[in-house]
């Protein structure tokens, strides 16, 4: 098979079909995590999904992180069980919050309310102004290229090979079922090719005569100076940070996300706008970014910042990934659109893939993630 | 403008248009931090605000870039340890 994308994703899918002994070859126009990958922050998030097929995904993955955890070390990869806080900023915001949190316990995502002296003694800088908020202790990180580079690293151990800088152009087919990939240093063969470029995923798609609609939507992470261990101890977010995700918006939303590193440095997100592929740098964005930062952490007010990165999401119109085959070719799959949750979906995806392939039974619901629900929708 | 600013208490010169971490290596220091981890010396690095290793204390506000902050009469520059910010241990 040919996985094209050595984003966390493809990496993912690389390292469950080498498992199950598929005979694997990646390919990716530029480098290990050189897209999406490379531009988040690594948040393997439970705290911000609510009921249905994507909190299926991301409690599976929950899971399978902690097992490739197991098997390739954790540490290697920054992987960190550090817990997430979701706080508000009123009264009424934070009522909203607990019932949300209670419903997600029932699903199996734990969580403990905590109010505003419970929220300082777990930060100890958060500002005093805040009522309350909800503790996630499942909701990890990890490092993304890192990350990425260790699943292939293992993947290529099981026998997969690794062709970088080699740009896919089209699909091999004969039949209506796939034989084999085009690249610009000739041609590939496979009887199972997986689309896994990512935000890239939709002109991929075109390439191979079979359009999804998957578009990008901008974010910026602004980076602080390093501060000392245990400044800033969980994944910090704003309760709206979920609204924000879900928005159908165009225009430019959002939300605070704060959160320390291995390195000591600070990441500051999140910003969405669906502005193309623009990587221009917009000073109002990371004004408003740091003044949210601030009103959440007020002493990160005299903390100066190092520098600002962005990257583009896989925008998809029902804000679902598009996992599974696609009904139009025999052989073609997809695993794109996954928006800002790629790297915490990133296993469970690359399960489902392979589970599909191989014709076992699948570990979630498969159905919703079908990329033909998508067919007709423009993106 | 010349004058002096204090280095860690002691005098250091400079000439009109220096830059601290400029009049420091003019002085014959070379280094102005001791890394978080290993307490290694750092200094100049790439001298032209990038690299944030040349980082020191400016009139008490940690991390300011000795290659861009100008020398100016009277600063009080100290050795930057650690992230200077111990204020914010957790």
């Amino acid at each position: 098979m040919a996985i094209v994308g050595a984003g966390v994703v493809g990496a993912a899918c690389a390292y469950f079909a080498t498992a199950a002994g598929l005979d694997v070859t990646v390919l990716d126009r530029r480098a290990v995590a050189a897209g999406t990958t490379g531009a988040g922050e690594g948040n393997l998030l439970l705290s911000d999904k609510e009921a249905g097929p994507e909190l299926d995904l991301a409690l599976r993955s929950s899971r399978l992180w902690s097992e490739i955890g197991e098997d390739l070390g954790g540490a290697t990869f920054e992987l960190e069980r550090k817990g997430g806080v979701v706080v508000a900023s009123t009264p009424d915001g934070l009522a909203a919050l607990v019932e949300f949190a209670a419903e997600q316990r029932t699903l199996g995502v734990e969580s403990q309310p905590v109010d505003a002296t419970g929220l300082r003694r777990l930060e100890p800088w958060i500002s005093p102004e805040l009522p309350g908020g909800v503790l996630y202790p499942g909701d990890m990180q990890v490092q993304p290229a890192l990350a990425a580079a260790r699943l292939l690293e293992r993947a290529r151990r099981r026998g997969a090979r690794l062709e970088l800088g080699v740009e896919v152009t089209g699909l091999r087919t004969h039949g209506g079922t796939v034989t084999g990939v085009e690249t610009d240093g000739g041609t590939v063969a496979a009887d199972v090719v997986v689309n896994a470029a990512g935000t890239w995923g939709g002109e991929l798609s075109a390439r191979f005569g079979a359009p999804v609609p998957i578009l990008p939507r901008r974010g910026f992470i602004l980076v602080t100076a390093p501060l000392p261990e245990g400044a800033i101890r969980h994944k910090v977010y704003s309760a709206d940070y979920v609204a924000n995700v879900a928005s159908d918006n165009e225009g430019l939303e959002s939300s605070c996300v704060v959160e320390g590193t291995r390195a000591g440095t600070v990441l500051i997100g999140a910003s969405r706008e669906r502005v193309g592929f623009d990587r221009t740098v917009s000073v109002p964005i990371v004004r408003r970014l740091a003044g949210h930062a601030v009103t959440l952490f007020p002493a990160l007010a005299s903390v100066d910042l190092l520098r600002v990165y962005g990257g583009f999401r896989p925008y998809c119109p029902d804000h679902l990934p598009a996992i599974g085959f696609d009904g139009r070719i025999g052989g073609l799959l997809h695993a794109c659109g996954h928006e800002g949750a790629g790297i915490g979906l990133a296993p469970a995806t690359g399960e489902l893939v392979t589970q599909l392939i191989t014709g076992a039974p699948t570990s979630v619901d498969a159905a919703a993630f079908s990329p033909d629900r998508l067919l007709g929708v423009a993106a | 403008m010349t004058g002096t600013f204090a280095f860690d208490g002691r005098p250091v010169p400079f000439t009109e248009g220096q830059t601290v971490g400029a009049a420091l290596l003019a002085s014959g220091v070379y280094s102005w931090r001791r890394t978080r981890r290993r307490d290694r010396p750092r200094g100049l690095f790439c001298g032209i605000g990038v690299c944030f290793d040349c980082l020191l204390t400016v009139d008490g506000v940690p991390d300011q870039r000795a290659c861009l902050r100008p020398a100016a009469p009277g600063l009080d520059v100290r050795t930057q340890i650690g992230t200077g910010r111990d204020d914010l241990v957790g």
